[in-house]
């Protein structure tokens, strides 16, 4: 893909990013209840303290003029001060992040080692008992509602058979400095074997929950492209060549078989977002979806403000990314 | 049908005909039609069938298990809950939440999504653009965030769900009708309709309407699935129906503090969230395989 | 010249919703070594299938169910999959008919090539690097032999990089790397224009003579198989209907498929001749009586055709399958 045609694209993310903002920021303005009442709360203060304390987070301006200073701020990732905490909302969030990153990544890869191997499998053994049960897998895995599910794992694997830990993201007697605010480098930096097999034991149940559907979602799409592709001319002149059985279908059904679950990966990553927040509440796993969860509770709605709009923009680059890399996998595609 | 429309319209009805009937023949689906039409009845018979009023508390039934372990009482069939409600009654009453909100937000979402979609599609132009826009930005939101910032905003209650979830949920049939409409608009019946004299207005909802009606039945019955897991998760982040209502997602919320020792509290909502989106999903496949051969595999 | 493949009685069948589809009904042919067999037919006449099952490339629900190919003196029918995978691609290679499709989207041209060599030759020497030059050095050659410009630059671009009539080239190159004795065409030149159907078929005649190779050439064009073909055979609904020499056969066509083949091609040379199109359609193969198929399309058929009707002699290394051989068109 030529230069030109990727600023192209860059350039048409602007009013969706736009759009995405006003809509966040139009959805905090529109809430009911005075910001400064829920940020004074049972505390008094004179009117005078009222007026100068509205004028400081710019509430007597115009809407208009409210959001492009609320532009402004974001693109420095200044979102104010959380409420709660008493300190920028952007350092509260900075904090959870890699949490949930971490979380995140590990069920992509879960998913992804599951979900290929296995629509792979049942794409070329089609109609076999083994391609049944990967169809009715991933219909239940679709059809689960991942909060249930993981309660179910928890009472299987943490209550019931004491194999895994029932939440958080590692024991209190392994923590060790945080360096990247990820454990799993974090525990290999400090050189802590153990710590690390804790970091990991922690994870297996949040990253198995969360990337169920993804599994099932990516699986199918899998075994479909797979069976599409082997009806391919290519295949076939592949086979007349005399190819061993395994280079047919490795290098020239699966390569691009997988260009389809590759872009519904990116996209999918973004459905992990959302789900972060059910997974993150069911594990006790201190990462930003939690975080949001609580601060709806505590009305802490400059927080919130900011972290819809920081999943929002990276829902919409996830999609951009899966179409860019849906183009650079395919030769045949030109934009 | 009128003048217009006898020029060469497919006929719409028989082909409706046979593919209920190879619908009607798979016999999976009709066993998951059953259990969607037993969750119906359960939500619309709820007082007549509820062994038990779903909102009386009795501490002396606190955690009470199911009738078939020790301990517990067949007058409770499947336990009772941390405030000694009954907890089958409570899944009977639960039905009609779950139902109800799939419903109303796959019928306003579908409504709106046809008005959007056909206006975008037939109309073209200007309208398009904004249409498409809008639609582009709300594709932008991870579902489940914009729902919650939504609620966050309204506040709980039964139609701010409805309303936080077709807020967007009205993108998906509008891109389907806006798609099938651009793809029959150039057709002949549409063009002979044209010829004739025809509106606008009587063209997309006469002629176009009826022949794109399928593909926009099958998604709005598997988005009915993701809708009613939307509200469970809503309500077991305690963003649902407020308590004492009784919501399958808030059930399943209430046992987690008692997982060690009472299984029965999540266990049994969650079932049944599971029976009703798996009975949905298998139909709507079926749905697609018969009506909408272009999507099955 | 020595008969190189020998099919006898072949049939092949498609399990399909509708029913058992004979695709392919008892066909019998022989290549010899060098030659080239036209192959003519409607499509939906059985003759790729025809090659498929040669080749061991029939897709379920397809089957070969019942008779014996020999190749160089061995029945393929009854070799392994390893057996049949080892003499595809060096023996018996294929084209199909359009190059865009049948080249991998995803894999460079110097890939698709190489993997051939990989799979097939022995003879590569045994070090990594030695064998890469010779892989090299070979497929430069081969895209050379096919008139590619400058081959080495080449080796290292994807199949949409390349035009049309280049991508068939190659194609014919990667079928070509291990001189295979038999080369089956598919419709070499359907997806092509005209300028360049010429170019490329005239490129097989001339590489066929110069590798000796046997080369079947599938189409459904008669004027394509006047020009290059030793031999036609010519197909209807699953069976052979006409087989003999080419300026035999097209000179003095004896089946009436044949003269209506003939017939419905436009011929400029021939002023005044009007084209005549066959009327009606290649019947259903599902279930069809034993009897001449082509009867219901036949100007000549009388009710004694409705038997089931073999093939006769009909002149000079000539048969057709009509009763009716000795009335004059």
């Amino acid at each position: 893909m030529s230069l030109g045609k990727l600023l192209e694209r860059i350039i048409q993310l602007i009013p969706v990013l736009l759009g995405v903002s006003l809509i966040v920021f139009v959805m905090m303005a529109l809430t009911p209840g005075d910001p400064v009442q829920i940020m004074v709360g049972e505390q008094s203060i004179t009117p005078e303290q009222e007026a100068e304390l509205r004028r400081n987070l710019g509430l007597d301006r115009p809407m208009v003029e409210r959001f492009f200073i609320f532009l402004a701020h974001a693109v420095q990732f200044d979102f104010g001060n959380s409420f709660y905490h008493g300190r920028p909302v952007a350092d509260v969030i900075a904090e959870r992040l890699p949490a949930t990153i971490e979380l995140s990544l590990v069920a992509l890869i879960v998913a992804l080692a599951t979900a290929i191997p296995l629509g792979v499998v049942a794409a070329i053994r089609k109609n076999s008992v083994l391609d049944r049960m990967a169809t009715v897998g991933s219909l239940l895995g679709v059809s689960l509602p991942g909060f249930w599910f993981g309660i179910l794992l928890i009472m299987l694997f943490a209550v019931h058979m004491q194999v895994l830990p029932v939440s958080g993201r590692i024991g209190y007697d392994n923590e060790v400095a945080a360096v990247t605010g990820f454990l799993l480098i974090d525990t290999l930096l400090a050189g802590d074997i153990g710590a690390f097999g804790d970091a990991l034991r922690h994870l297996l149940l949040p990253a198995i929950t969360l990337g169920l559907p993804m599994t099932a979602i990516l699986m199918r799409v899998t075994r479909s492209s797979m069976l599409e592709v082997m009806r391919q001319d290519y295949v076939t002149f592949a086979e007349a060549k005399g190819l061993p059985r395994r280079r047919v279908l490795y290098r020239h059904a699966l390569k691009n078989a997988l260009i389809p679950t590759v872009s519904v990966a990116a996209i999918e990553t973004g459905s992990l977002l959302g789900g972060n927040m059910i997974v993150e509440t069911v594990f006790g796993w201190p990462g930003l979806g939690r975080l949001v969860v609580e601060s709806i509770f505590l009305r802490n709605y400059p927080l919130i403000q900011a972290a819809v709009l920081l999943y929002a923009v990276t829902y919409v680059l996830l999609n951009f990314l899966a179409d860019i890399l849906y183009t650079v996998l395919n030769p045949r595609v030109k934009l | 049908m009128t003048d217009a429309s006898l020029a060469a319209a497919p006929s719409a009805e028989s082909l409706f005909r046979r593919n209920l009937r190879d619908f009607s023949r798979n016999r999976l689906a009709m066993a998951s039609l059953t259990v969607i039409l037993i969750f119906v009845l359960m939500a619309v018979a709820a007082p007549l069938i509820a062994p038990q009023d779903p909102n009386e508390t009795d501490l002396f039934r606190r955690l009470q298990p199911p009738g078939w372990v020790d301990g517990g009482d067949w007058r409770f069939p499947l336990g009772c809950d941390a405030l000694g409600r009954d907890i089958l009654s409570r899944i009977i009453y639960g039905a009609r939440i779950s139902i109800f909100i799939g419903a109303a937000v796959i019928v306003l979402a579908t409504g709106v999504g046809i008005l959007a979609g056909l206006a975008a599609g037939y109309l073209r132009g200007w309208v398009d653009v904004v249409i498409s826009r809008v639609v582009d930005i709300l594709l932008g939101f991870p579902y489940l965030i914009f729902a919650i910032g939504l609620m966050a905003m309204m506040g709980p209650g039964l139609l701010n769900i409805v309303l936080a979830l077709a807020y967007k949920e009205w993108v998906i049939p509008c891109r389907v009708v806006r798609g099938e409409t651009l793809a029959v608009r150039e057709l002949e019946y549409v063009e002979a309709a044209r010829a004739l004299g025809a509106g606008p207005r009587h063209i997309m909802w006469r002629e176009i309407l009826p022949n794109i009606l399928s593909p926009v039945i099958v998604v709005s019955t598997i988005r009915m699935a993701h809708v009613i897991i939307l509200e469970a998760s809503l309500s077991f982040l305690g963003l649902g129906v407020q308590p004492p209502t009784a919501s399958w997602g808030s059930m399943v919320s209430d046992g987690r503090a008692f997982i060690l020792e009472a299984w029965w509290v999540s266990t049994f909502p969650g079932l049944a969230i599971l029976l009703l989106v798996l009975a949905i999903n298998v139909a709507s496949q079926a749905l697609r395989d018969a009506f909408d051969p272009r999507f099955s595999e | 010249m020595t008969v190189l493949l020998e099919v006898t009685s072949l049939r092949t069948e498609f399990a399909t919703r509708a029913g058992l589809v004979r695709a392919v009904d008892g066909v019998s042919l022989q290549v010899r070594r060098g030659e080239c067999l036209g192959v003519v037919g409607e499509s939906g006449s059985g003759k790729s299938v025809t090659f498929a099952s040669v080749m061991g490339l029939v897709r379920s629900p397809g089957k070969v169910v019942a008779g014996t190919i020999f190749f160089d003196g061995r029945d393929l029918r009854q070799l392994s999959p390893e057996e049949m995978r080892a003499i595809r691609g060096r023996d018996i290679a294929m084209t199909m008919q359009d190059a865009l499709t049948a080249l991998n989207p995803a894999l460079s041209v110097g890939e698709q090539m190489a993997e051939v060599m990989v799979a097939h030759d022995e003879t590569l020497p045994a070090g990594r690097a030695a064998r890469r030059a010779a892989i090299r050095e070979r497929s430069v050659e081969m895209l050379g032999l096919v008139g590619i410009p400058s081959p080495d630059t080449r080796l290292r671009q994807y199949p949409h990089e390349f035009s049309g009539g280049m991508r068939q080239r190659i194609m014919i190159a990667i079928a070509l790397t291990c001189r295979p004795k038999l080369l089956i065409t598919d419709e070499p030149t359907t997806a092509l224009d005209v300028t360049i159907q010429a170019q490329v078929l005239e490129l097989i005649s001339d590489i066929r003579a110069r590798l000796g190779m046997a080369v079947v050439l599938i189409t459904h064009d008669l004027g394509v198989v006047a020009e290059h073909c030793d031999r036609v055979m010519v197909m209807y609904a699953g069976q052979v209907v006409e087989e003999g020499p080419t300026s035999a056969v097209i000179g003095q066509p004896r089946h009436p498929y044949t003269r209506g083949l003939l017939a419905s091609i436009p011929r400029p040379a021939l002023r005044g001749h009007r084209i005549e199109p066959i009327m009606g359609q290649v019947p259903d193969l599902v279930g069809l009586p034993p009897q001449c198929r082509f009867h219901s399309r036949c100007p000549l058929a009388r009710p004694e055709c409705l038997v089931e009707v073999p093939m006769l002699p009909a002149g000079p290394g000539r048969q057709a399958r009509c009763l009716r051989l000795e009335e004059p068109a």
